[in-house]
C-alpha cells in the first residue's frame, strides 16, 4: 500500500533547505564530464569497429535512375556499399515513423527532401568511407519540389508520396477541436476581433552532439547491441524487433552520455538502421557519426506552422473566444512523435491561460520535399506553438484595445478557485495560481518603471520594447487510456533495489541528456526512503539494465518518472514497516516513519534506520509472516493527467534605430513547475530554454530556396546564440503543487523554450509601436525589423 | 606519415595520415575522447583544446600541424588528481548539464584566467563567444568562471 501525501498548496515557498531530498545539491554526474570522461556515443571504441557514411541526395525532389556502387567498393578501406534497392531485397528499405506513416531507409523509387539517404558505405575508418562516397555515381531524374506548404495541397502540385497506394495528393491529415458554432457565434457579437497570421518558421534542435550509432551483432548468440543517441531507449528497442525481425530480447539499447536531445534525438533515424544492418552483413561493430550539415538537413526539426489566429473580445478587455486555422508542414515523412489520438500534439492548448466563452481550432497538415520529423526542440508536443500563437494574438488584441499587456493578461486569468478547469478544447489543467506569478514577475522587472523609460525614450526617439508571455503548458504524457506512441503506453516503470548495507539502486525508463536525472531522481528517492542521494545509484539508459517506459521527452521525466520513482520509494517503505514493526516488536500502527528509520509512536529511544531494516531483510532469522527477503520493489506508473506548470515572462528589448539589431537588455522568467526537486537544475533548465527563444525569436530558422535546396546546412548559415546574444538571466518561481502527482512536481524542461519566444517577439514589436507595427514574424534579424520599421514586414516564408 | 608531439606531458609518436584532424587523432588515435567534435565549420568549440598553451580549434587543425608542440586536452587540467579551480568551478555553479561543450568551454575559460585572473562578465563573455553552448544559457559559464577566480584570488592570498 502506498501513502499519498497530500500537498499543501505552497506559494513562494522556497524548498532549498531540506536537508536530506529535495533542494540545491551539486550534480552527481559532473566529475566525468568535468574530467573528459564522459562516454558519449562517438566515444564508444570496440575492437575491430568499422565506420559508416551515408551517401544523401542533393536534390529536393527526383527519382533515381540508377546507382553505380562499383568504383565505391573498389575504394581502399571499403567493406560493404548498400543502396536501397540492396536492403529492399531484404525487406528493409522502408521503416515505420513515430506517426504511423513510412519513411524511407535508403531511397528506393524517389528522393523526397534534399539530404535524404541514398546509399551508404562502411570502411576501415571514417576518412575512407567518406572518400568512397564520392565514388557512387547516382544518375537523378530531378523532379518539381513542393517547398512551400501552401502550394502542397494546389491540385497541380507535384505528388510527393507516389509510395503509398492510392495517394493523389500531398495532404497528411485534417484535425479540429473545440466548438466551431458556438465560436462563430461569439465572434459574430463581440465588440472587438483581432486576426493576425502568425507564423512559427522551422527551426532545427540542433544538440551539440549530433545523432550516432554503434551497432554490434553477434552472430553467434544472435543479439544486437547498439549505442546510440536516444531519448528513448525501450520505444527504439520495441520498433527495431518490428523492423528487423530480431527477436526483442536479442536487441540491447544503450543510451549512453548525450550530448544534449531537445527532441532531436526521439525518432528513429535511417542512420541507426544502416548502421544494424552494416554490422550484420559484415560481421563486425559500425559506428555512424551524421556529421553537423547532415544533422541541419535530415534530422527532427520543429514548428513549421502556418497560422491564422483570431481573437474576440469586448471593448473593455474580456476576451471572449480564440479561433484559429492552421497549415502544418510535415515534410516528406509524417514523422511527428505525437500520441495517436493526438496528431497535432497538444496543439488543443492554444486558449493559454484565460477564461474563455468558446475556442476552436481547425488544421490541416501536408507533405512538403523537405525534412520530415516535426517532433522536436523542446515543444512539448506542439505546445510551442499553441503558446506563442495565443500569446501573440492576445498582444494583437493589447495593441487594438490601447490597453497595457499586463493589464489585459491579469483581467482574464483562470482563477484560482476554478481548478480544476476545463478548457474550451476539453483540457483538463490540473491546479493553476496565475496572478501571484504574473505580479511577481512584474516585480522583478519592475514594470511600472519600464514603461515611464519607455516613454521617456520613446520621446527621444529610442527604441525600446518590453514584452510579456505567460503561458500554461500540458506535460507528463500521459495517461495510457489516451495516450501511446505507436500503440506503446506512455507509462514508466521504476525499480528501487536496497542492498544488505543500506545503500540503493534505482533503474529509470527514462533518459537523460543533460537534465541531472542521476542526481534528481537520487534525491526524490532520498527524500522518500531517507537515504543520503549520494548512497543511491540512477541507473538508466541500458534496456537490459532498466525496466520498459517511453522515454525522455515532452518534459515527461519527472511527471512520468518522478512520480514512479518516488511511490516506488513508498512501496519499498511499506515493507520496511513491516519488518520494522518485527524488528521492534510493536504493530506497524504504532510506529512513526521519521525520515531514515521507523521509530516507536511516543517513544524516540525505539528506533530502526532503514539500514538496519534493509540488513534484517536480507540477513539470517525468520521475517514477519508473509514477508518475503529482500528489500525491493518494482512499479509502473500511469498518469492520471498531465501535469500544468506555468510561468511569467517579461523581456526587454532595445533596438539600434540605424541598424534594427535587437538586443535582449533584460529578461525576467518567473517559473511555476510544482514542487521544486533541485532548484539548481530547474534554474539550469531555464536558462537553456530562454537561449532557446532567444535562438528561434532573433537568428534561427531552417529556410530552403524554391529548388528546395535547404539554407541551413550549416552553424554558418543557421544561427544560434552565443554568449553575446543572450543577457544575465532573472528567474523566480512561485509552487502550485499537481494535485494528483505522488511530489506535486510538474515538470519544467521545456517551460521556457515554450514561454520565451513570445515574450522576446511582444518586446520586439512593443518596440517598433511607433511605427504602427502590430505585428511581426521570426526570427527578428536585423534586415527583417527593419523591413517593419517601414512598414514592409513580410512573412519569412 | 610519421608525427612526434606532446599531449598533456606525455610525448607521443604515431604514423598518420597526412590530412588526419588533431581532434581525430585525439579521439580516434590517442583514445582521449574528452575533446569532442560538434560542426564542420569552425563554429562550435566543442573542440578546443590548448596548443602551446593557446586555446585552438582542434577541428581546424591538422594532426600534423601539432608536430613538436604541446598539446593540452581536458584529461590534462586535473593536476595529481585534483581538479582545477576552473572544473571546481564549473561544478559549483552548475556550469555544464550534458556536459558536451564542457571540455572546450574549460580550457577556453583557463587560458583566459590565467591572461586576466580577474576577467568581468563581459570578458568572459567575449572569450567564449566562439563556442555553443546549447543547453546552460551561458549565464552559469560566466558564474563559474568568476568562481574560479574569486577561489584562486583567495588560495593566492592564503598562500
Ligand atoms: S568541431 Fe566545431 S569548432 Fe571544432
Ligand atoms: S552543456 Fe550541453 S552543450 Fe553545453
Amino acid at each position: 500500500m502506498t501513502t499519498v501525501h497530500e500537498p499543501k498548496l505552497t506559494t513562494f515557498d522556497d524548498n532549498d533547505q531540506k536537508p536530506v531530498g529535495h533542494g540545491r545539491m551539486l550534480r552527481k554526474e559532473d566529475p566525468r564530464f568535468l574530467r573528459g570522461r564522459g562516454r558519449y556515443t562517438d566515444d564508444v571504441q570496440l575492437p575491430g569497429m568499422l565506420h559508416l557514411a551515408i551517401l544523401r541526395s542533393p536534390f529536393a525532389h527526383a527519382r533515381i535512375l540508377s546507382v553505380d556502387i562499383s568504383a565505391a567498393e573498389a575504394s581502399p578501406g571499403v567493406k560493404l556499399v548498400v543502396t536501397g534497392a540492396m536492403l529492399a531485397e531484404k525487406g528493409l528499405a522502408w521503416m515505420p515513423t513515430l506517426s504511423n506513416d513510412v519513411q524511407a531507409v535508403l531511397a528506393t523509387d524517389k528522393v523526397r527532401f534534399q539530404g535524404q539517404e541514398v546509399a551508404f558505405v562502411v570502411a576501415d575508418d571514417r576518412y575512407a568511407a567518406r572518400d568512397a562516397l564520392e565514388l557512387i555515381d547516382v544518375e537523378y531524374d530531378v523532379l518539381d519540389p513542393v517547398v512551400d506548404a501552401r502550394r502542397a495541397l494546389e491540385p497541380d502540385a507535384p505528388l510527393i508520396r507516389d509510395d503509398l497506394a492510392g495517394k493523389t495528393n500531398n495532404h497528411v491529415f485534417d484535425w479540429e477541436t473545440g466548438d466551431e458554432a458556438a465560436t462563430a457565434a461569439v465572434f459574430a457579437s463581440a465588440d472587438v476581433v483581432v486576426t493576425e497570421d502568425i507564423v512559427y518558421p522551422r527551426v532545427h534542435p540542433a544538440p551539440m552532439e549530433t545523432c550516432g550509432a554503434v551497432a554490434d551483432f553477434d552472430a553467434i548468440d544472435g543479439k544486437l547491441r547498439l549505442w546510440s543517441t536516444t531519448q528513448a531507449p525501450h520505444a527504439h528497442r520495441t520498433l527495431y524487433a518490428i523492423v528487423a525481425g530480431i527477436p526483442e530480447h536479442k536487441i540491447q539499447v544503450i543510451a549512453p552520455d548525450i550530448g544534449g536531445g531537445f527532441g532531436n534525438k526521439v525518432p528513429i533515424y535511417p542512420g541507426y538502421v544502416c548502421a544494424i544492418v552494416g554490422s550484420i552483413l559484415t560481421g563486425k561493430p559500425v559506428k555512424w557519426m551524421e556529421d553537423r550539415s547532415e544533422n541541419l538537413i535530415s534530422t527532427g526539426f520543429a514548428r513549421d506552422y502556418l497560422m491564422r489566429g483570431e481573437i474576440a473580445a469586448t471593448r473593455d478587455g474580456k476576451i471572449l473566444a480564440i479561433r484559429t486555422n492552421v497549415l502544418a508542414d510535415h515534410g516528406a515523412f509524417n514523422g511527428t512523435a505525437a500520441p495517436v489520438k493526438y496528431p497535432a500534439g497538444f496543439f488543443g492548448v492554444f486558449t493559454g491561460s484565460y477564461d474563455i466563452e468558446a475556442a476552436y481550432c481547425k488544421m490541416t497538415a501536408v507533405y512538403t520535399n523537405k525534412a520530415p520529423g516535426g517532433v522536436a526542440y523542446a515543444c512539448s508536443f506542439r505546445i510551442t506553438e499553441a503558446v506563442y500563437l495565443v500569446e501573440r494574438i492576445v498582444d494583437c488584441l493589447a495593441y487594438e484595445l490601447d490597453m497595457d499587456p499586463a493589464e489585459l493578461r491579469l483581467k482574464n486569468f483562470i482563477q484560482p478557485e476554478q481548478f480544476p478547469y476545463e478548457t474550451k478544447t476539453g483540457w483538463v489543467y490540473d491546479s493553476g495560481n496565475y496572478e501571484p506569478t504574473m505580479r511577481l514577475a512584474m516585480d522583478i522587472a519592475g514594470y511600472a518603471d519600464l514603461r515611464r523609460e519607455q516613454a521617456e525614450k520613446r520621446a527621444r526617439g529610442e527604441l525600446m520594447g518590453i514584452g510579456i508571455s505567460f503561458f500554461t503548458e500540458a506535460v507528463g504524457a500521459g495517461p495510457r487510456k489516451d495516450m501511446d506512441i505507436l500503440g506503446l503506453g506512455m507509462a514508466d516503470g521504476c525499480e528501487l533495489r536496497i542492498h544488505p548495507t543500506g545503500k540503493a539502486v534505482v533503474r529509470l525508463s527514462v533518459q537523460t541528456q543533460g537534465q541531472g536525472h542521476e542526481t534528481t531522481f537520487a534525491q526524490i528517492v532520498a527524500e522518500e526512503i531517507g537515504i543520503p542521494p549520494a548512497d543511491i545509484e540512477v541507473v538508466h539508459g541500458d534496456t537490459d539494465q532498466t525496466p520498459f517506459g517511453l522515454g525522455t521527452y515532452g518534459s515527461r521525466s519527472t511527471p512520468v518518472s518522478g512520480a514512479a520513482a518516488a511511490l516506488v520509494a513508498r512501496k519499498v517503505r511499506d515493507k520496511a514497516q513491516l519488518i520494522a514493526s518485527a524488528m521492534l516488536e510493536v504493530s506497524v500502527a504504532d510506529l512513526d516513519w521519521v525520515k531514515g528509520a521507523f521509530q516507536v509512536k511516543g517513544d524516540p529511544s525505539k528506533s530502526v534506520t532503514i539500514q538496519a531494516i534493509a540488513m534484517r531483510a536480507h540477513g539470517a532469522g525468520d521475517l514477519p509472516d508473509g514477508v518475503e527477503g529482500g528489500l525491493e520493489a518494482q512499479i509502473c506508473y500511469n498518469p492520471s493527467n498531465l501535469t500544468y506548470p506555468h510561468g511569467a515572462y517579461i523581456c526587454v528589448v532595445d533596438i539600434d534605430p540605424g541598424t534594427a539589431q535587437v538586443k535582449v537588455r533584460r529578461f525576467i522568467a518567473v517559473d511555476d513547475c510544482g514542487t521544486r526537486i533541485n532548484p539548481m537544475i530547474i534554474e539550469g533548465q531555464v536558462h537553456g530554454g530562454l537561449t532557446d527563444g532567444v535562438g528561434m525569436a532573433l537568428m534561427e530558422m531552417i529556410a530552403f530556396d524554391e529548388d528546395g535546396n535547404c539554407l541551413g546546412a550549416s552553424l554558418m548559415d543557421y544561427l544560434i546564440p552565443t554568449a553575446l546574444e543572450v543577457p544575465d538571466w532573472e528567474t523566480g518561481f512561485t509552487v502550485t503543487p499537481s494535485p494528483h502527482h505522488p511530489i506535486g512536481a510538474k515538470g519544467v524542461g521545456e517551460s521556457a523554450t515554450v514561454g520565451s519566444p513570445p515574450a522576446i517577439v511582444n518586446a520586439v514589436v512593443d518596440a517598433l509601436k511607433p511605427f504602427g507595427v502590430r505585428h511581426a514574424d521570426m526570427p527578428l534579424t536585423p534586415s527583417r525589423v527593419w523591413d517593419a520599421m517601414r512598414g514592409q514586414a513580410t512573412p519569412p516564408i | 606519415m610519421q608525427v612526434t608531439m606532446t599531449v598533456n606531458d606525455v610525448e607521443v609518436t604515431r604514423e598518420i595520415e597526412g590530412r588526419l584532424l588533431l581532434v581525430h587523432f585525439l579521439r580516434d588515435v590517442l583514445s582521449l575522447t574528452g575533446t569532442h567534435w560538434g560542426c564542420d565549420t569552425s563554429n562550435c568549440g566543442t573542440c578546443v583544446v590548448w596548443l602551446d598553451g593557446e586555446p585552438v580549434k582542434s577541428c581546424t587543425v591538422l594532426a600534423a600541424m601539432a608536430g613538436g608542440h604541446e598539446v593540452r586536452t581536458v584529461e590534462g587540467l586535473a593536476k595529481d588528481g585534483q581538479l582545477d579551480p576552473i572544473q571546481e568551478g564549473f561544478m559549483q555553479c552548475h556550469g555544464l548539464q550534458c556536459g558536451f561543450c564542457t571540455p572546450g568551454m574549460m580550457m577556453t575559460c583557463r587560458a583566459l584566467l590565467d591572461k586576466n585572473p580577474d576577467p568581468t562578465d563581459a570578458e568572459i563573455r567575449e572569450a567564449i563567444s566562439g563556442q555553443i553552448c546549447r543547453c546552460t544559457g551561458y549565464a552559469t559559464i560566466v558564474r563559474s568562471v568568476r568562481w574560479a577566480s574569486v577561489h584562486e584570488a583567495a588560495a593566492e592570498v592564503t598562500r
